[in-house]
């Protein structure tokens, strides 16, 4: 149990290139934090910082308020899963369990390491396994040894880097919940590093968006979803990621290429003197008015289909526009910088699966102008950002958080009762 | 090692290995088989089977005479000088071995290069070129017909090899092992200890294998640098002599080769599988 503070941390490598630019966190007792961004943004070297396999070239790292930054990592008592578990071969199931343990000379008796070991692959579903090398088993059931040798040592803090990318996409869902239980459970400070923005959703108290080293938002997943900072974070979350449309600034209006939507207010004010922005608009946040009732103040418009995906519970349009050419660098630039492939501008429409629209139909969509993010084009700044909104969701979230801490708190206790 | 083979190139390479094992079996069997004739039947071929092949009666004479005959005042001292030297060669070059090639895989020191290259270098070397110097000069300090005099030429054989054979095998360890162990709380010398060195067993076995070997068959210097008292097998088979003058000592050195074949290939047969075995499957994802 314990807080783990990142100031100023820098990570310089032999060119001088930054990978970690200056990132200041404060990740809170019990909190789980995620680390995420598109590959190459430094979440995994800030993680391996923290761990003590990665030297900070400058800043402070600390837990409990000690500065950690000249210890090894067998001194920071943190525990970590790696991405390809990094499990023992030559030892088995409980060995592996065991080996944290075992170092500690003479701080465990062997009835306590058993009782430890066994407490812990108990949590896990691991007992049936416990004589066989990892050799012998599947990719689930490695990443839950790896996860009880990280338990079993009773660590300031968990790590995790990318431990459920080797799964396929049903383990990783069972895992993932199994994870997101055992924090809960533990009440453990954890810091999870990812690309894949549904564990960063589902799993985190709070996320930590990276790009290129630097900290770009950190936020509740629900503050993320409604209130990015700015273009990247905008386009990073969401999946269908949201539509990223050119409009053009014309008096009180904003034209944008299906349609023209009036502005006013302080939104109006924030657009003055500038030619161009970019409109972010989430695919759900479309609506094909033929089947479901619009919201109120909805703009109307009709475009034509090019290709629609029908999920059974969902169904996806594809909408192709041009790009104005004002801003086609940035949205070109915002593309690569989230690991896309340049492909063609498309807008991406969330459509109930009701809809019977089919490729080639003009469908008739509506949108509330309320839900639309308006980016300054040149710094990518959200204009539409309501600060106060945020403030709000960060302190529901947080005060979630506490709720289901002590909710998992007073369940563990009962349960102890019980057993006793 | 699974790969997809049509039926008809493994029956092909079925052939050529059973060829190739032919081949290489023959002279030992032959060997054997001489080791196995009485001095008559070495001498006349229609005492033996399949054209002079196998004796029509097997004769233990040859054997007798290298373990108590005539010839055992030379042969067991040199089967013994010959465990000794080798076994501690190996000893010493493996571990030597162990830790140069963990720092090589595992750290960046500037030199690294160098060293992998000069010891490749010095393999490629050729051993007579060193005798004559080497025998000059342990006769000065006194290393001429000892044990320690044998043991170092041959860690100069073996130590690059080994070197090179290991860090190839620590290389492919991941990282990561290392790494989760110091996370888990080892320090660097438990981390080797607990985690790195039980998975390059099987390497340092293959290497140890090949140290003793390339100590075991060394001719060249043990017959130039040492007379009596730390000859080695191979050295002394040279000066094998008959029952009398008049008789060639075939029979005994053919006994003695095969005897000093034995262990050898007792070796292989045990580590075999350690050799063979992928103890790392199973670490990682892959």
């Amino acid at each position: 149990m314990s807080s783990i503070e990142l100031k100023h941390i820098v990570k310089k490598y032999g060119d001088g290139f930054p990978a970690v630019n200056d990132v200041n966190l404060d990740i809170k007792d019990g909190e789980f934090v995620i680390l995420v961004g598109p590959s190459g943004c430094g979440k995994s070297t800030l993680l391996r910082m923290i761990v003590g396999l990665e030297d900070i070239t400058s800043g402070e790292l600390d837990i409990d308020g000690k500065r950690v930054n000249d210890l090894a990592p067998r001194d920071r008592n943190l525990a970590m899963v790696f991405q390809n578990y990094a499990l023992y071969p030559h030892l088995t199931v409980y060995e592996n369990i065991a080996f944290p343990l075992r170092l500690q000379k003479g701080k465990h008796s062997d009835a306590e390491i058993d009782q430890k070991v066994r407490q812990a692959s108990d949590m896990l579903e691991l007992d049936e396994h416990l004589q066989r090398k990892p050799g012998n088993l599947s990719g689930g059931q490695r990443q839950r040894v790896a996860m009880g040798r990280a338990i079993v040592r009773e660590a300031d803090a968990f790590l995790f880097d990318e431990p459920l990318s080797n799964l396929d996409a049903k383990l990783r869902g069972q895992m993932r919940t199994e994870i997101a239980r055992m924090q809960r459970r533990l009440g453990i400070t954890t810091i999870y590093v990812t690309h894949d923005q549904t564990e960063a959703m589902t799993l985190g108290d709070r996320v930590c968006v990276l790009k290129r080293g630097v900290l770009q938002q950190v936020a509740s997943p629900r503050e993320l979803y409604e209130q990015p900072v700015n273009l990247f974070v905008a386009g990073f979350i969401g999946s269908p990621p949201m539509n990223f449309l050119p409009a053009r600034v014309d008096g009180n209006r904003l034209k944008l290429p299906f349609v023209d939507v009036p502005v006013d207010g302080e939104l109006a004010e924030k657009v003055k003197g500038k030619d161009v922005v970019i409109v972010g608009l989430r695919p759900e946040h479309l609506k094909d008015s033929t089947v479901e009732t619009a919201p109120e103040h909805s703009v109307k418009f009709n475009a034509v289909v090019d290709q629609t995906e029908w999920l059974g519970n969902e169904q996806y349009a594809y909408i192709p526009y041009e790009a104005d050419g004002a801003v086609r660098k940035q949205l070109e630039d915002l593309d690569r910088d989230l690991d896309g492939e340049g492909l063609r501008t498309q807008m991406i429409v969330n459509l109930d699966p009701r809809s019977r629209v089919i490729e080639g139909d003009e469908a008739r969509l509506a949108f509330d102008p309320a839900a639309m993010h308006v980016f300054d084009p040149h710094t990518g700044a959200n204009l539409t950002r309501d600060d106060d909104k945020a403030a709000q969701i960060a302190a529901e979230s947080e005060k979630l958080r506490k709720a289901a801490l002590a909710r998992a708190h007073k369940r563990e206790v009962e349960q102890a009762e019980k057993s006793a | 090692m699974e790969t997809t083979m049509s039926t008809k190139a493994k029956n092909g390479l079925g052939v050529v290995s059973i060829v190739i094992m032919i081949w290489t079996l023959i002279p030992l069997l032959w060997i054997i088989a001489t080791s196995l004739k009485s001095t008559a039947a070495l001498a006349d071929p229609s005492q033996n089977l399949f054209g002079n092949f196998w004796p029509k009666h097997i004769s233990w004479d040859n054997y007798k005479l290298i373990f108590s005959g005539g010839a055992s005042d030379l042969f067991l001292p040199a089967l013994w000088h010959s465990i000794v030297v080798c076994v501690v060669s190996t000893f010493i070059s493996v571990v030597l071995a162990t830790f140069c090639a963990y720092a090589i895989s595992r750290l960046n020191f500037p030199g690294k290069k160098l060293i992998l290259t000069t010891s490749l270098a010095v393999s490629f070397f050729p051993v007579i070129a060193m005798v004559t110097p080497l025998f000059n000069l342990w006769r000065q300090i006194g290393l001429f017909d000892t044990i320690p005099g044998l043991i170092i030429p041959y860690l100069a054989l073996t130590l690059p090899l080994s070197i090179w054979i290991l860090s190839a095998f620590f290389q492919q360890i991941p990282w990561e092992m290392e790494q989760a162990a110091q996370v888990d709380g080892a320090t660097s010398w438990q981390a080797f200890i607990k985690v790195i060195a039980p998975l390059a067993a099987p390497g340092v076995f293959t290497t140890a294998i090949i140290a003793f070997f390339t100590a075991w068959n060394d001719f060249v210097f043990s017959s130039n640098l040492t007379a009596q008292s730390a000859q080695t097998v191979p050295a002394a088979l040279n000066f094998f002599t008959g029952a009398s003058q008049f008789v060639q000592p075939t029979g005994a050195i053919c006994a003695a080769a095969v005897v000093v074949t034995i262990p050898v290939v007792i070796l292989v047969l045990v580590f075999q599988k350690r050799i063979v075995a992928g103890l790392t499957s199973g670490a990682v994802k892959g």
